[in-house]
This record gives C-alpha cells, structure tokens and sequence, in this order.
C-alpha cells in the first residue's frame, strides 16, 4: 500500500478542513483575548464557565493526541496491553474528584503554586512548583508535537522531512498565538470545540469498526486476534510488558504513574480555577469522567479495529511505534487506500488529530507560561512587586520561550510512542507534585522544607532516571539510538521516584527546625472544605 | 472580581475547632480517604493480575471475551460508580454543612472576627 502517494492525491481536502480548524479557533482567540482584561481574564477565563463547559474543555486538555494516536497505536500493535492506559488514564479521575478539585479551587487563584504555597514560605515553594510544572508541561508538550510529526509523515510521505519540520513549526507558532492572544478564555473554547471534534470523530470510526462486525464485540476481537498472528495472546496481558520480570515491574510502574500523575498534571489542575465554586468545579470532574470513559472505551474498537482491518504490519511499516493507526484504519474505513471515501475520511480524522494537538499544546503552554509568570516572575523574581499588566506580559513571553524550547526537542524524539511519552509525563507530576499537593492540603505538620524536599526530589529523580533509562539511550527506539548510557531498566520511572517523592515530603518535614504555622492550616482547610473567602 | 474581605487568621482557628467544622471534616474524609484507598486497591490488583496472573487474565468468558477485559471493563464501571456515589455523598452530606458554616462566617464579616461560643477545648485536635 502506497500511503503517501494515495494520502497526496487528497491532500488539498485535508488542507481545506485543517485551515477551516485554525481559522475558526483563531476567531475565537481574538474574540476572546477583546474580552481578556485583567489578570483573571488571563490566567481563569473570568472564572465564568459552566460545570457543563468546563467538563468538556478538561477532557478537550486530557484527550490528547497521545491517547487518540498513542493508544490506538498500542492497542494495535500490543493488544489488550495498551488497554492498560485508558483505564489508568480513566481511574486517576478518582483522585483529582475526591482529594484535589475542589480544595484547589477553593484555596488557589491561578496556579498550582498558589495551594502549595498557602501556608510556606513563598519564594522557594513557588520555585520549586514552578520548575515542576514547567518540566512537566514540556514533557507532555514533546509527546503531542510527536504525535504531530508521525502525522505530517504519514500524509506527506516519509521524504517530507523538511514537511515535517515545517509543520511543528506551524504549530508552534499556532499555539504561541492561541495562548498570548486568547489567554485562558479562548484556549477554554478551543478545547471545548476540538472535545467535540474528537468525540465526534471518535465515535463515527467506533461505529463504522463495529458495522463491520456486525455490533459483536467478540467477532470484532477474534478478528484482531487472527490478524495479529499472535492469537488469543494479543487478547490477553503480557505481549508488551509480560516478558521478562523487567518489563512486569515497568507495567506496574505505568500503572502507579498514570493512576496518580492526573490529579498532579498542571494543564489540569488550572482548569479547575475557570468555573465560579468548588461545586462547579466538581460537576466539571463529573462530566469529565463521563466523556472521557466513552471515549477510552471507544479506543478499544479502535485500537482492535486497526488491528483487525489495517493489520500491524501496515502499521509498523508507516510508524514504528504505531501512532498512525488510527488515520490509517480511518482510510481502510471508508473504502482503503486511492479510494475517494478512504482518502476524505483520513482527512477526517487526520484534521480531527491536528485539532487535538493543538489544542493541547496551547492548554499546556498556558498552564506552563502562567507559572512562570505569576509563579517564577511576580513572585520569587520580582518579590510580589510585579503590577499584573507586567505580569500577564511576562506570561505572554513565557509562551513564546516555551514554544521554542517544545519544537526544538520535539525534532529529535518522533521515534517514540507518543503515549509511553505522556506516560513520562505523568511519572514527573505523580512525583513531584502530587506528594506535595496532598501533604500540603492534609497534613498540618508539613512545612516548607517538606514541600521544597517532596518537590525536588521527585522531580530530580524521575527526570534522572528517565535520562538513563531505554527511552533516552541504548534501545532501537531511543531518543539517542546509537548511544548507549543506560543503567536504570525500567522505562517508567513512577514505581521507585512516586514513593521517593512522598518519602522526602515526609522526612524534610520531620527533620526541618521550623514548625508549620497552624493558624495558616486552619485558614486552608477552613477555605478549602467551605469556599470561604475563595477567590 | 472585587476580592472577599480578608479574614482574621483567629477566626479561621475559631472556624476550625468548631464543632460544626469538625464534623464536616469528619464527614470528607471518612468519604474521601477510604474510598480512594479502596480504588486504588482494586486497581493495583488488577495491574497484578494482569503482571502474575496471565493464565487466569486470558481464561474465555464468553467467546473471545475474556477475564482480563471483563475486569478491565469493571474498573470503568466502578470509576463510573464512585463519582456517582461522591456526587450523590457531597450534595447530601458535605455541601449544606460547609453553606452553614460559610455564611455563618461571612454574616459576622468584616466588622469583627467570628462571633461564636468558643468550644475550643472539647474540639480539640
């Protein structure tokens, strides 16, 4: 199958849809950034959207290109073994509902620093915090512009490696643009109209998948099964990561990093800041869940259904790590390759994940630059003296730095799974932040250097062991094939950085001199369980 | 958005060793903790599983359904179930309580700090 020659006959129809995309989000950025006048404006789109909105744009920053394209890929490539992200991905929704939502936006105004913060000491707090986000937020950046980059590949053929360059450039520069100009408002509803894209998209290829098997889900999997050539082990655990007791700890490693990285995710945690009360922000976490669980039940019959139709060895030849299979399996759908159905559905769905990625991107550059600002700038650079006219200027700078350094890196790590890339992601912010975010919100003990400590040494050693890790170095997938400095196994680092994050929280906490201020926990937990005084 | 008016920290102390306040405590988090402990617990026993126990994971239910995807289908519905159950929780037990002690608090606002029998001692952490 000629993908490149079939997928540029078409190509004018994909450019067509994808322009119609940017230019009716870039409305609604302007429109939006007319309406963006303070600092409340920016960073919370005015704190006015509705539990119903804002559930939508959550899953809009959730569902992103490495769960359309990466776990599709997986469960193409891996069976039931990539299934295993949709349900960590889903579950970890628990912990941000119960634990973190609502005493977040009870207590915060813009950041996640601002909870951590509350009752420390503000300079090294907010620095650690806003380091951690910022690390964070690249992390998770580099596995959408990958996923961006397999796409460009797959549509303009594998000689279009300038293409390619060009094209995260564009988006980039597009994401620069959607954050600076639209601020919080109009990211919000360049989520909530790619949600709708996605889930729309989603559905469509779930629907055509399941026709084809006459709405019998068993077929459906003994039809995958059969064209994996791998049988009934493609519909059981283990093909990926039941090999050898190393690749069983790195599963359980995922596992930990995926169910507690969510309620630690910064581009997350600010969207709970967009919505009046806590209890708006609570049903937005309830709608959530809802749209995100159909969604992931949805990648089952897409993932199987490009097992089954587009076969893994298709896949494999159009990217290694799968992340084409579902624009791969949209073109099968509607009638295969150099067909005129399958080329306008590729376009489909491929506009529909250059939607997606977008619109990540500009949710987590906002998240990343407004930390920056109100975090690094106002409040450890300038001590609390910046005006908010400075600040919102710092952000909006922070953005085209943050966008530089994503696509500069983004050039050297298209040979990974954009979903594993995520995955890393949330290892970092299972790590760092969320020992720091419980202990802060729960424990009256904790204090400043518990916080400082928790923080760093999460951060410190899940990038660690990232960059001696297979991902980095030593493997045929690395970022660095051909160099080999790797002595940590495991590819996931959560299963030994999440415990070393809540263990510093608590040792930095036992052995500081100071003791935490009780009169500033009692005003937290007050804030954080009533909304009194809530911002 | 104009900023609430500050609150003296005693008052927030005051707040917090109430009895109401405790209460409400009480009731988040003997919502709250046990239930994340809980599904944090079955979904690390289904990643075990799924690691140690890949004969019993694979054993067909019906057709080509098997045990491994029956239980992984499981952890949606009980995700599904806990919000629900959170949702139906706070709207019945936490929010009426944390409204009281809220507007309690903002009623004796700005002019003094709350106004209410200490019960310092019994309430006690």
């Amino acid at each position: 199958m000629n993908l490149a020659s079939s997928a540029s006959d078409h190509r004018t129809l994909i450019m067509i849809l994808f322009g119609v995309f940017v230019l009716a989000t870039l409305g609604i950025t302007v429109w939006a950034g007319r309406q963006t006048k303070d600092a409340a404006d920016f960073y919370a789109g005015g704190r006015g959207f509705t539990g119903f909105q804002n559930g939508l744009a959550i899953s809009g920053d959730y569902m992103s290109a490495a769960s359309f394209l990466g776990i599709a890929g997986a469960i193409a490539l891996f069976g039931y073994d990539g299934f295993l992200y949709s349900i960590g991905f889903l579950v970890a929704w628990l912990v941000a509902l119960l634990l973190v939502a609502e005493p977040l936006r009870n207590s915060g105004r813009y950041t996640m620093a601002d909870v951590l913060a509350f009752r420390m000491r503000q300079r090294p707090v907010r620095t650690a915090a806003g380091i951690s986000t910022i690390v964070v937020s690249i992390f998770y950046l580099l596995a959408q512009m990958v996923g961006a980059g397999s796409l460009v590949a797959l549509l303009l053929g594998v000689s279009g490696e300038g293409a390619k360059r060009w094209t995260i450039l564009a988006v980039g520069a597009l994401m620069v643009i959607y954050v600076a100009v639209g601020g919080m408002k109009g990211t919000t509803w360049v989520q909530i109209v790619k949600a709708v894209l996605l889930i729309a998209g989603t559905a469509l290829m779930t629907v055509l998948v399941l026709a084809k098997y006459h709405f019998n889900l068993s077929e459906l999997l003994g039809a995958a099964a059969s064209a994996s050539g791998k049988g009934s082990a493609f519909l059981e655990p283990g093909l990926k990561y039941g090999v050898t007791g190393t690749t069983k700890l790195d599963f359980i490693s995922l596992g930990l990093a995926l169910v507690l990285g969510t309620a630690g995710l910064p581009h997350i945690l600010v969207r709970f800041y967009t919505v009046p009360t806590a209890r708006t922000a609570r049903k937005s976490v309830l709608w959530a869940i809802g749209i995100i669980g159909v969604f992931y039940l949805m990648t089952l019959a897409l993932g199987f259904g490009a097992a089954a139709l587009v076969g893994p060895k298709t896949i494999k030849a159009s990217n290694a790590a799968g992340n084409t299979a579902a624009p791969l399996l949209a073109e099968q759908l509607g009638g295969g390759a150099g067909s005129t159905g399958g080329a306008i559905l590729l376009a489909v769905i491929s506009a529909v994940a250059f939607a997606t990625i977008l619109a990540v991107v500009a949710g987590l550059t906002l998240a990343s630059s407004a930390s920056f600002a109100h975090d690094l700038y106002a409040n450890v650079i300038r001590r609390g003296k910046a005006s908010e006219k400075e600040e919102v200027a710092s952000a909006k700078l922070a953005a085209v730095a943050i966008g530089a350094i994503a696509i500069l890196l983004s050039i050297f790590a298209d040979k990974l799974n954009a979903a594993a890339l995520v995955a890393l992601a949330f290892a970092v912010a299972a790590s760092a932040n969320l020992p720091t975010l419980l202990y802060s919100l729960f424990w009256k003990r904790f204090n400043t250097v518990g916080a400082v400590s928790s923080t760093y040494a999460g951060l410190i050693t899940a990038v660690t062991l990232v960059i001696f890790s297979p991902v980095v170095s030593g493997g045929k997938n690395s970022l660095f094939p051909h160099s080999d400095f790797h002595w940590f196994t495991l590819e996931n680092p959560g299963l030994i950085s999440i415990p070393v994050g809540f263990l510093a929280g608590w040792l930095g906490t036992l052995l500081a001199k100071e003791q935490a201020d009780p009169a500033k926990y009692a005003e937290l937990e007050v804030r954080s369980l009533t909304g009194l005084g809530a911002h | 958005m104009a900023r609430p008016p500050e609150t003296v920290p005693e008052s927030f102390q005051r707040i917090e060793e109430s009895p109401e306040f405790q209460q409400l405590r009480g009731s988040f988090r003997g919502f709250a903790f046990p239930v994340t402990a809980g599904f944090l617990l079955w979904y690390l026993l289904y990643v075990l599983l799924s690691c140690y126990a890949p004969g019993f994971m694979g054993t067909k239910v019906v057709g080509n359904v098997n045990v491994a995807l029956v239980l992984g289908i499981l952890q949606f519905v009980s995700t599904f179930a806990i919000a629900a159950w959170y949702a139906r929780y706070a709207g019945a037990r936490l929010d009426p309580a944390a409204d009281r002690i809220r507007q309690g608090a903002e009623a004796a606002l700005p002019a003094q700090p709350v106004d209410r029998p200490a019960v310092a001692e019994e309430a006690a952490e």
